[in-house]
């Protein structure tokens, strides 16, 4: 199965929900929509299941268009974040749904529920009504019956935002078990950034209806496209500045960094990943004061005030304890990066 | 303030509310006690016991007004309960999911207008509609069961429609979008989805129409003609040649219906949790 989305467009009353959108997925992607709420993640994802219609695009499955067909003559399932399980149904007559729609009958029928129920492992709480369960059950039976039908491509709505933390890992796991197993596309939609770059094999990361960079996720992590992406997925440190044609980095005090790029000479913006400087001095070096520290256990957390006024944040990990690592308030330091940790943005 | 001393305070609270409980609960069925009481009085006097009698069930068992008035109440308020069901679930289901449309302000205020209006008011129009109708069109044949039936409908309709619509408005529509993401028509998420999740909004308005019909009396009198009198209308008109005990003993047998009634749905409630 192959999704391809071409200029999708969908408005609700005079606001702009999704603004020129295409997107290819491809069979087997683990897709994962991450985005801020009101990004228009879950918008998107409503338009492919047919409950949001578009005023303009394309929405084309293996080259049919989904555009003109309701929801119920596509072969796209959702597993919605509530669930939705029907509450006078069994979890087998839940799982069975979609499957009886489809015409099957009697052995077979019976036959692809207790497989479904297996592969999510509820195989004895068949007869169970949906309230009967734990949250982390009811999450599974949803899983199996949007998987029962065997749906070209599988559409998870915030999948793991009902769990409680502890399950959520485990979940997680499973879930791209399940799906590296049946080989299905999955488009998942989540406002977690662990989730988004855990899971994915590519992550879309939307704001204002549109989608601001598409990639893998080391991909996204290490070469945001603007700024927005960034400081959206993980944490940055800005810096303004202009950059010269053979990379120099120029700061308003005349400090030079080099940065491994090229390009056009002009405004730039430099962003520092917090866990790429260090607290000593490397290729690039900044001076400042140690404003704060904040302990994570693995990790610590160090504020740098810069002689400007602005601060900074370094992470460091604690793999020889925090003792090695411990500064005092006031303490002077410098921070040091190599020039390939420098990620130039564009000015706006 | 030690732990014995609250709870001392607690339970003198606390007996100050089962005073005031017992208050409430008499001042509610001590009337029906008393009623109860008496069916069995064997004195004709509806003030002085005399002995322990069923005399009033046997009068009340061969009295054909009062039976036949009985199941007259019985068969419109089944009658109507049904009509009002069917129309009061279109309208609710219609004001709860199909959003925004052309004359829905209208519907609402039509629908909440037999919840406000004088039951007076509402009799007398569906009076003067009936008889301008048969002048008009020739029908309804003149006055009895049938328009009886309808004027209790048209009333009901609005009280079915408040349930469902609040039920339907409750549920939400994810379930809905579920069963049509899993391949259901519109039709068939109604069907199997929608319909039992209403299930228990249509029992409940169902049951409510039975009873304002059953209870009904304004309405009635004005609508029914002659050889339709409804239950209530047929007590009414005993109480004003002054009471027997023989009404004593009706309304006995009603609170006894009603009761088993709710032991029964309490019964099955309990066992479905």
């Amino acid at each position: 199965m192959t999704l391809a989305i071409t200029g999708l467009g969908v408005r609700y009353d005079d606001m702009t929900a999704l603004a020129d959108l295409d997107l290819t997925v491809a069979p087997g992607e683990l897709f994962v929509l991450l985005g801020g709420s009101g990004s228009g993640k879950t918008t998107l994802l409503r338009a492919i299941a047919g409950f949001v219609r578009p005023w303009t695009g394309r929405i084309v499955l293996d080259g049919t268009d989904l555009a003109p067909l309701p929801p119920h003559r596509r072969p796209v399932n959702t597993m919605f974040q509530s669930y939705a399980l029907f509450p006078h149904l069994s979890v087998a007559d839940n799982v069975a749904f979609g499957l009886r729609r489809q015409g099957l009958r009697g052995a077979a029928l019976a036959a692809r529920v207790g497989e479904m129920l297996a592969l999510v492992r509820l195989e004895a709480m068949a007869g169970r009504r949906p309230h009967e369960l734990s949250g982390g059950q009811q999450q599974r039976v949803a899983l199996a019956r949007s998987l029962a039908p065997g749906p070209r491509l599988l559409l998870l709505d915030e999948p793991l935002s009902a769990l409680d933390r502890s399950l959520r890992a485990d979940t997680r796991t499973e879930l791209m078990r399940l799906q590296r197993r049946l080989g299905t596309s999955f488009i998942l939609v989540t406002h977690d950034q662990d989730e988004a770059l855990g899971m994915a094999d590519r992550i879309g990361v939307m704001r204002n209806g549109r989608l601001a960079q598409v990639g893998a996720p080391d991909e996204v992590y290490e070469r945001p496209a603007d700024r927005f992406v960034a400081e959206f997925l993980g944490a940055a440190n800005i810096l303004v500045g202009e950059l010269a044609p053979d990379g120099t980095f120029r700061l308003p005090d005349g400090t030079l960094l080099r940065t491994g790029t090229t390009g056009q000479a002009g405004p730039r913006l430099l962003a520092l990943r917090p866990e790429r400087l260090r607290l000593e001095d490397g290729p690039n070096r900044l001076p400042g004061i140690v404003v704060a520290q904040e302990y994570a256990g693995e990790s610590v957390t160090t504020q740098v005030r810069r002689p400007d006024g602005s601060l900074l944040r370094s992470v460091q990990a604690l793999d020889r304890g925090f003792g090695a690592a411990r500064l005092a308030p006031g303490a002077p330091v410098t921070l040091g990066w190599p020039p390939e940790a420098c990620i130039v943005l564009p000015a706006t | 303030m030690g732990a014995a001393a609250r709870r001392c305070w607690g339970a003198r609270v606390s007996r100050l509310l089962l005073l005031w409980l017992a208050a409430g609960y008499a001042f509610l069925y001590a009337p029906i006690a008393y009623l109860v009481v008496f069916s069995f009085n064997a004195s004709r006097m509806v003030t002085a016991w005399d002995g322990a009698s069923l005399r009033w069930y046997q009068e009340l068992a061969t009295d054909p007004t009062l039976v036949d008035a009985a199941l007259l109440s019985l068969r419109i308020a089944a009658g109507s309960a049904t009509l009002a069901t069917l129309i009061g679930t279109a309208a609710g289901y219609g004001l709860a999911r199909f959003g925004r449309f052309r004359g829905r302000g209208a519907l609402e205020a039509a629908l909440a207008a037999p919840l406000v209006l004088p039951e007076v008011i509402t009799g007398l129009s569906l009076l003067l509609l009936f008889v301008m109708l048969e002048q008009a069109i020739g029908w309804p044949r003149g006055r009895g069961a049938g328009t009886v039936t309808l004027a209790h409908a048209s009333v009901s309709v609005a009280y079915v429609a408040a349930v469902v619509r609040a039920r339907l408005a409750d549920a939400g529509t994810t379930l809905e979008q579920a069963a049509m993401d899993l391949y259901a028509s519109p039709a068939r998420a109604f069907a199997l989805v929608t319909l039992p999740l209403m299930a228990p909004a249509l029992l409940a308005g169902w049951l409510l129409a039975f009873t304002l019909s059953m209870d009904d009396l304004v309405v009635a009198s004005f609508t029914s003609g002659p050889g339709a009198s409804t239950l209530p209308m047929v007590v009414f008109s005993m109480t004003r040649l002054g009471t027997t005990p023989e009404i004593y003993a009706l309304a006995t047998v009603i609170v006894a219906v009603v009761a088993g009634g709710l032991a029964l749905l309490s019964l099955l409630r309990l066992r479905a949790r």
